[in-house]
């Protein structure tokens, strides 16, 4: 069941389609910038932009800031509201059941294939952005590089990153952010069992996280701020900063743990107990 | 093979299936009737497993449902509703995914398997493209060749017919009879009379949610006690059996007579000439007629409690005289199913065919149509 799904994923046009367009975005970002040289000031702008222009080995890191805050929620909400809507529309549920495959083992095997959707994603944004900032911007991937130096890689607290040191902390960072990203995935796959209408779950999970963001910046929403799905998202730039700050990446995991938990939970609830009418 | 015992569905106030009682033997061309909206479609879902019932049992194979009928559906092959695919892929891609997808789908024979089905249903040459390409006819025999793939012990069948052209039914209904010949059961749910007619040895009639009869195909369309007589001389025949005829339209009439061997004796004896002579057999569609009533999709103003329960019960008893009432006045036109034009028989469309009389009342609910139809004037 679980090859079977991988194979509808990547047999899926739609699945490259916005795979594409999430490369795209800090491609056109990476392209403006290297035409017109006006980076953003230090602080300002998503992060890690305005180090791309010394370096481009940091480009990964600042397409991921890009791409994070809405267009990868909007498409893991896309792909994993769909997942049993989508089948649920098409017939193809009804079918699959009485194959016979498991409620839960469907629900699994759907969960393992947004789960493979947001690493390809992440995946192709880090390779494409690594080749746009090599391309574009150069870099210092290969020697050994010292502060201020040109082609040198700081942190965020401003000592000296190794090469070798930036892509653990790259494949560090991408790891938090799959978690996170699972967060969102696995509210949208919930929501994806309690209606037959894939767009109807991606909007829901959607309106999860925008409600979250907007209750962040809501000082009277202090209490329950830590209990907010994306309220530990910006945290994997922690990696990036020497000695890595794990305070908020360790809440953030346990956060986004307890709502894979909870929402995983509560999806398969309601479709072992559902009846199957479409 | 299927057994259900007092099977119910209800969502909210409303009941779907109630107090279903199915028994399907090994072997069988069973075939499920009643009107859109009795409830089939519900009760076919239940016997997969897709909808948990209210109430009552179920064995699927002789395993219980839905607790353990998984155990029962590797060897079950089902189309429910409308077939599906993943419209992208090509059929022999589809029919591999859901192969792969269950038990017993061994990578090893896969290919053979798909091939075979796809013969069976006649789409052994079908290329490449999409299923999205597909027509329904073509989605349909791809529906049916996925319920096929694992050579099933049952298979429940949702209208499977839908979407194709003459020729294509008549060979979905020999395949599924060659198949019952080689020992697989058939469950047939429909709302087309001639589907099972063609296909079914029993029938269960389902109306608002109940099972009203189940019974043998051939008991079902029992002798009414009547016997039709074609005369070209039909004045006489009319003053000898004075009294026992019933209804009389041109050279046909219908005489009240147990035996048409001695009727046939009378009338030659008598003198009269006989044309043609036979029994006259209730159709199934009489049959049904009698015992449902018109579908759910049909929402006149007076029957505003149409699905509430409660009600359900004296509806069916409602209707039942209404429909009796109807074939009493409407003697000819249920003859053996070979009632000349004018004659409407009990069907809403035949109604008004061909009589001028009757041409008015053809936009009128077929029950209404019928009562003013003069062809009963008995």
């Amino acid at each position: 069941m679980i090859t079977i799904e991988l194979r509808k994923l990547f047999l899926r046009p739609r699945m490259w389609v916005s795979v594409l367009l999430l490369c795209a975005l800090p491609a056109v970002v990476a392209v403006f910038l290297a035409t017109t040289h006006i980076t953003p000031p230090p602080g300002q702008g998503a992060a890690f932009l305005s180090a791309v222009e010394r370096n481009g080995s940091l480009f990964p890191a600042a397409a991921l800031a890009l791409v994070l805050p809405i267009f990868l929620p909007i498409a893991v909400t896309t792909f994993a509201g769909d997942a049993v809507a989508g089948e649920a529309v098409q017939g193809t549920l009804r079918y699959l059941l009485i194959r016979p495959v498991s409620r839960i083992r469907l629900l699994v095997a759907k969960m393992i294939a947004i789960a493979v959707f947001i690493v390809v994603s992440i995946a192709f944004v880090v390779g494409t952005s690594y080749l746009i900032g090599k391309g574009l911007f150069g870099g210092g991937a290969g020697q050994p590089a010292a502060v201020g130096q040109p082609g040198g890689v700081t942190s965020l607290s401003g000592s000296a990153l190794t090469p070798f040191d930036l892509s653990l902390r790259l494949l560090a960072a991408i790891g938090y952010i799959v978690v996170c990203m699972l967060g969102v995935g696995v509210i949208a796959l919930f929501f994806s069992t309690v209606t037959t209408s894939g767009l109807g779950a991606s909007l829901g999970a959607l309106a999860i996280l925008i409600t979250s963001e907007i209750l962040a910046t809501l000082d009277a929403a202090n209490p329950v701020k830590p209990y907010l799905p994306t309220n530990y998202w910006l945290s994997w730039i922690d990696f990036f900063r020497d000695p890595v700050f794990w305070h908020n990446i360790d809440r953030g995991l346990l956060a986004q743990g307890a709502y894979l938990v909870v929402f995983f939970t509560a999806a398969w609830a309601n479709l072992s107990t559902k009846d199957i009418t479409s | 093979m299927i057994t259900t015992r007092s099977l119910t569905k209800r969502y909210g106030a409303v009941t779907a299936v109630s107090s279903v009682d199915l028994d399907v033997a090994p072997g069988d061309r069973y075939g499920l009737l009643g009107p859109n909206g009795s409830g089939k479609t519900t009760l076919v879902r239940m016997l997969l497993g897709l909808v948990y019932p209210t109430g009552g049992e179920i064995r699927l194979l002789g395993h219980a449902v839905p607790k353990r009928v998984r155990q029962a559906l590797p060897e079950v092959g089902a189309l429910v509703e409308q077939p599906a695919a993943i419209p992208h892929l090509s059929g022999r891609t589809n029919l591999a995914v859901i192969d792969a997808a269950g038990p017993h789908g061994a990578r090893r024979t896969r290919r053979a398997r798909i091939e075979e089905a796809l013969d069976r249903v006649g789409l052994a040459g079908v290329d490449r493209r999409p299923v999205r390409a597909y027509s329904l006819g073509m989605r349909q025999r791809l529906g049916l060749a996925a319920a096929l793939l694992r050579r099933p012990r049952l298979l429940i069948l949702d209208e499977p017919t839908n979407g194709l052209d003459p020729r294509g039914i008549k060979e979905i209904r020999e395949l599924l009879r060659t198949l019952n010949a080689d020992g697989t059961t058939i469950f047939l749910s429909s709302h087309i009379l001639s589907e099972v007619d063609g296909l079914c040895d029993r029938v269960g009639i389902v109306d608002r949610g109940r099972l009203v009869r189940q019974a043998e195909l051939a008991e079902l369309r029992e002798p009414t006690g009547r016997v039709l007589v074609d005369t070209p001389d039909p004045a006489a025949a009319a003053a000898l059996l004075d009294g026992e005829v019933e209804a009389r339209e041109g050279g046909r009439l219908l005489i009240r007579a147990a035996d048409p061997a001695a009727l046939n004796a009378r009338l030659v004896g008598g003198g009269v000439p006989v044309r043609e002579i036979a029994a006259q057999r209730r159709t199934l569609e009489q049959v049904v007629f009698e015992l449902t009533s018109a579908g759910s999709d049909r929402l006149a103003r007076a029957d505003t409690g149409l699905e509430r329960p409660g009600r359900g019960q004296e509806r069916v008893g409602e209707g039942n005289a209404s429909t009796d009432e109807m074939a009493g006045r409407d003697p000819l036109g249920s003859g053996a199913g070979r009632a000349g034009p004018g004659r409407g028989s009990a069907g809403s469309d035949g109604a008004a065919e061909g009589d001028p009389g009757a041409a008015g009342a053809a936009a009128a609910p077929p029950d209404r149509a019928d009562a003013e139809n003069p062809g009963g004037g008995a």
